[in-house]
């Protein structure tokens, strides 16, 4: 464990030497989270993979001539070049597979990743023959490294990163219906072939200036796993890119500085860790769409829906034994609810239970079960909001039937109690129209 | 040139161990799941990984099961987070592979001070060198059989359970109605596949696994409209990659100037021009032969190469 | 608010019951108490249904009423929040061999590498079981199922060459394949030309003459009365359920498309339709 003074030197970007690194891959991962977002909700996710496996000949190819040329071949710029070449190469056939064959988009995908890699492979085991193929580290583009970074490497690559957020951020509302409709958009008189290269480009130079610090393997974790964790906080976009660039930005600089004080912890690896991290505390957790909020909301819907029934097929059979005279609040037998409902015995007791933890039921006798004074108002509640709700639907709905909540509380506060008064009419007055229709199991009652 | 047997065994076991991954890979291509050879050719590392620290040796065995588990945990992590979590199955697919190589390689770098263990050797293998470690005094080198045994057992897997890969490829709701359970076939399958990747990655890289998993039967697909044609021209395919691969390997470096080049790299790069040619010329889907059909006879409802 | 609500109790109009009815166990399809909940809202309520035997059933209702949703619910291929679905009195688990099923046509890939013959030969994949190839006799079966929809001609043609209705017809073959005794069908009429319609029909008819049950989710109003001979009125609940001319009337329309106007006024031209 490294001191905390160092700890604290490196998170605060004090120190001269690991802080270039630090705000690159920052940086990179402010960026790659903003273009991420769009390429996640375009569905084209792994499109990133395969592009940084494309990037690796023009690497290779760009070292051999940059040595044939009489140069060095070490130039950060030129690798770069030829990587964003090769990757564009790479793009256009993507494209071309999908729109003259009929092969689908993983095909594509698949296609361009493992044949440019392997010509990628091919071509690097070439070229390391040719003097200083070893000290230009080719082989570092794979896996990434953690190397003390020259200014105007960082120079580079802050620049690339911050067009690319700028352009991301300005074409918002083009991408946007780029991704939720391109036939739409394209409809619409938008140049949706353009955009879509210029987000593919706008990956690619993500990609590429990410390819020496995290690695090729890796990278596409930066596009892929923070906008994938943004989108369980949020269900819209401005605040999904800007949450995602968040994320993004904190596991490049979280995992930059962690690699930089342990050695041998590699960089891109340290930073995918801590972008899983944030997405599995976000998959599980966030309130919106998170895992376990989601399961807690699906518990209390059943044992909503669990309630209701309970309560509307007492009150039922409340009413048959009243047999048209007021409904009084009687003891009954069990059997009767079971006759109504599928509940197994387990279930059962599961709802008597919560019924008698509501205080909706004085007393189970054997086998008899008899509503308390709240527990018999609850249930003409309920059964009369149903009703109502019955009533409005086939008297005035006009909407879409999944948005009717059948729970009682809402429905005065949604239809008014204008409108109540008047759908209770309804349910006064049979001639007018039977108060609940008539279905073919009058006590289930629909 | 210079042809030795030693280069006969090199193509014979490239060509094994393509065949033996074309084989799933026609149906990882038909559910639509091609990125899946990607994922698990990835994943396998921290399984290498954590059975190499567990044991101390590179003995096989341990690293088999310990890569081979790695591959369908990315399976199930993947239909996890896309099912739970709401997530597109790329998405998914990328967080869980990227999550595991990272993990893997943190832990190959911990180790790196006593452990001869690269992750170069994962991506490359060393198919050049394995007609060096034969089998007793049979002379056959260890890697044909390994890739000849999984290629035996895919197929053998794939002809008994060919119906039901079938239904379950096309209609995955008719095999669950229908009483043969899609998840079971969908988890042979990536097991299938974790397994095939493995015994690969030793001896030949995962770049051929990757390749081979897809490249092949996509030109299948574009040759062929039968399912069983397609199987048989993707492990031909698969094959004839190897052979040429290996050619290539010797033939193209001295064009550039240079000594060799890896035989695995060549072999995708192969695979990608066998396709390219089908993509070109095959008599029902090549785009010349569209276009020839569409100069040369009435209007057909062929779709606009090149449009949108 | 709350007491409001109490006191209207009190006015509450008194609902006469009935004793509810025994569904006898041979009913090819009974659901009881079936509701189904996707995310955060139920689909379907409370559904309570009993099929009779040999009957052509249409299910109608409006976009998101849940008709596909209830014949996925009866073949175990979505959870039910609560009740069940019997088929002649078993678990669908029990009754697979009954049931033969025609999902929507979007929900397979057309282009995957299989005759019309191979697909129609999917439906005796169950008779045959784990392991079995198909028979030469089960082909032969495959091709007459085939021949019984008019299409026997395109057997050896790869799927993605058949035009749309020719595409619902190996559905149908398919299901015929199966030998059941209840068929269930989402929108098999669904963008199909009126050959294939009509052929579709006269299947079903036979179906029918044979002893048959089918289901059949169905959307085009105007042809309800002709086509079938039973309908269930479905909008999250069934509405109404019965012999299609005593079902199939303003009032249940209404209650089925609630203020869907112009939804109804296609029923009270359907209606119109049928009295003339």
């Amino acid at each position: 464990m490294p001191p905390f003074q160092d700890i604290l030197e490196v998170i605060l970007l004090q120190n001269y030497n690991t802080r270039l690194v630090v705000l690159s891959t920052t940086m990179l991962g402010i960026a790659a989270g903003l273009i991420g977002s769009f390429l996640l909700l375009r569905k084209r996710s792994l499109m990133g993979d395969a592009l940084s496996h494309a990037t690796l000949p023009g690497v290779a190819i760009a070292f051999a001539v940059m040595v044939s040329l009489g140069g060095t071949g070490k130039s950060l710029p030129g690798l770069l070049l030829g990587a964003t070449l090769s990757g564009v190469a790479g793009i256009l056939t993507m494209l071309l597979i999908r729109n003259t064959t009929r092969l689908r988009d993983d095909v594509a995908m698949g296609f361009v990743l493992s044949v440019f890699f392997g010509v990628g492979v091919a071509s690097l085991q070439m070229v390391q023959s040719l003097p200083g193929a070893s000290a230009a580290g080719l082989e570092s583009f794979i896996y990434g490294k953690t190397a003390s970074m020259v200014q105007s490497d960082f120079l580079l690559i802050a620049i690339v990163a911050g067009v690319a957020s700028l352009i991301s951020l300005a074409l918002l509302k083009e991408f946007l219906l780029l991704c939720f409709d391109d036939a739409y958009a394209s409809a619409q008189g938008w140049p949706t072939l353009a955009l879509d290269i210029l987000l593919l480009g706008l990956v690619t130079a993500v990609t590429v200036i990410g390819l020496q610090s995290v690695g090729l393997i890796l990278v596409i974790a930066f596009l892929i796993t923070p906008a994938t964790a943004a989108r369980f906080w949020t269900q819209r976009l401005l605040p999904m890119l800007l949450l995602s660039a968040v994320i993004g930005g904190i596991s490049g600089w979280l995992g930059a500085s962690i690699s930089a004080l342990t050695p041998n912890l590699p960089a891109g690896a340290v930073i995918v860790l801590v972008a899983a991290t944030l997405f599995l505390i976000s998959m599980l957790f966030a309130p919106e769409r998170g895992v376990f909020p989601r399961i807690f909301r699906h518990a209390r819907l059943r044992k909503k829906v669990d309630r209701q029934h309970f309560l509307r097929a007492a009150y039922e059979v409340l009413e048959s034994t009243a047999d048209g005279e007021k409904v009084a609040n009687v003891p009954f037998d069990l059997s009767r609810l079971l006759d109504k409902r599928t509940w197994t015995p387990h279930q059962l007791k599961q709802i008597l239970r919560t019924a008698r933890r509501e205080d909706h039921i004085e007393s189970t006798g054997p086998g008899k079960i008899l509503l308390s004074e709240p527990g018999f108002g609850e249930a003409a509640r309920v059964t009369r909001n149903h009703r109502l709700w019955e009533t409005y639907l086939i008297n005035y709905a006009d909407i879409a039937p999944s948005h009717v909540d059948r729970d009682a509380d809402l429905v005065e506060h949604i239809l008014g109690a204008e409108l109540v008064h008047e759908l209770e009419k309804y349910l006064d007055d049979p001639h007018l129209s039977p108060p609940v229709p008539p279905s073919p199991h009058p006590l289930a009652d629909a | 040139m210079n042809w030795t047997s030693f280069d006969t065994w090199i193509v014979v076991i490239g060509a094994l161990c393509a065949m033996a991954c074309a084989l799933p890979g026609c149906f990882l291509v038909l559910r639509k799941m091609s990125m899946m050879g990607d994922a698990i050719s990835h994943a396998v590392l921290p399984g290498l990984a954590i059975a190499f620290l567990i044991t101390g040796t590179r003995a096989s065995v341990p690293m088999f099961f310990g890569a081979a588990i790695a591959g369908v945990l990315t399976a199930l992590f993947t239909q996890w987070i896309s099912r739970f979590g709401n997530v597109d199955r790329g998405a998914a697919m990328g967080i869980v592979f990227t999550t595991l190589f990272a993990i893997g390689l943190i832990m190959i770098r911990q180790a790196a001070d006593n452990v001869d263990l690269d992750p170069g050797c994962v991506l490359y293998g060393a198919i050049e060198l394995t007609p060096l470690d034969t089998v007793g005094s049979t002379g056959i080198p260890r890697a044909a059989l390994v890739n000849g045994g999984v290629l035996l057992a895919n197929l053998v897997i794939i002809l008994v359970l060919f119906k039901e890969f079938k239904l379950g490829a096309f209609d995955s709701a008719l095999a669950d109605t229908l009483g043969f359970s899609s998840q079971f076939l969908h988890y042979l399958l990536m097991t299938m596949v974790a397994v095939t990747t493995v015994a690969a990655f030793e001896s030949v890289g995962s770049i051929i696994v990757i390749a081979m998993l897809i490249v092949p039967p996509a030109t299948a697909l574009l040759l062929t409209r039968k399912l069983p044609a397609m199987l048989l021209i993707a492990t031909v395919t698969a094959a004839l990659s190897a052979l040429l691969g290996h050619l290539g390997a010797i033939i193209v470096p001295p064009w550039f100037g240079f000594q060799t080049t890896t035989t695995s790299g060549m072999i995708a790069l192969a695979a990608g021009v066998l396709f390219t040619l089908a993509w070109l010329f095959s008599p029902i889907e090549g785009i010349l032969v569209k276009r020839w059909h569409r100069n040369h006879s009435e209007p057909e409802e062929v779709p606009e190469p090149g449009g949108a | 608010m709350h007491n409001e609500s109490l006191k209207s109790q009190a006015t509450f109009p008194p609902k006469s019951t009935e004793p509810r009815p025994e569904h006898p166990p041979e009913v090819p399809l009974a659901i009881h108490d079936l509701t189904v909940a996707y995310h955060r809202k139920p689909v379907l309520w409370d559904i309570e249904l009993n099929i009779p035997e040999g009957k052509l059933v249409g299910i109608v209702g409006p976009n998101g009423a849940g008709k596909s949703t209830l014949l996925k619910a009866c073949l175990d291929l979505i959870p039910k929040t609560s009740g069940w679905a019997h088929i002649y009195g078993k678990p669908y688990k029990k009754a697979r061999h009954l049931v033969a099923y025609v999902p929507q046509r979007e929900s397979v890939d057309w282009d995957f590498p299989v005759s019309a013959l191979d697909v129609v030969a999917m439906g005796a994949y169950r008779r045959l079981g784990w392991f079995r190839r198909v028979t030469k006799e089960e082909s032969a079966k495959a091709l007459h199922c085939l021949e019984q929809v008019g299409i026997d001609h395109l057997a050896d043609r790869q799927i993605s060459q058949l035009s749309g209705g020719q595409q619902q017809r190996v559905f149908l073959a398919r299901a015929l394949m199966q030998d059941a005794e209840l068929y269930l069908m989402d929108e098999p009429f669904a963008a199909v030309d009126a050959a294939t319609e009509e052929a579709i029909v006269a299947l079903l008819r036979k179906l029918s003459d044979q002893g048959k049950t089918c289901l059949v989710v169905h959307h085009d109003l105007a042809t309800v009365t002709t086509y079938f001979d039973w309908l269930v009125l479905l909008n999250m609940r069934v509405v109404a359920d019965g012999p299609a001319e005593t079902t199939f009337t303003r009032e249940n329309l209404q209650k089925t498309y609630g203020g869907k106007l112009n939804l109804l006024e296609k029923a009270a031209e359907a209606l119109r339709h049928t009295i003339n």
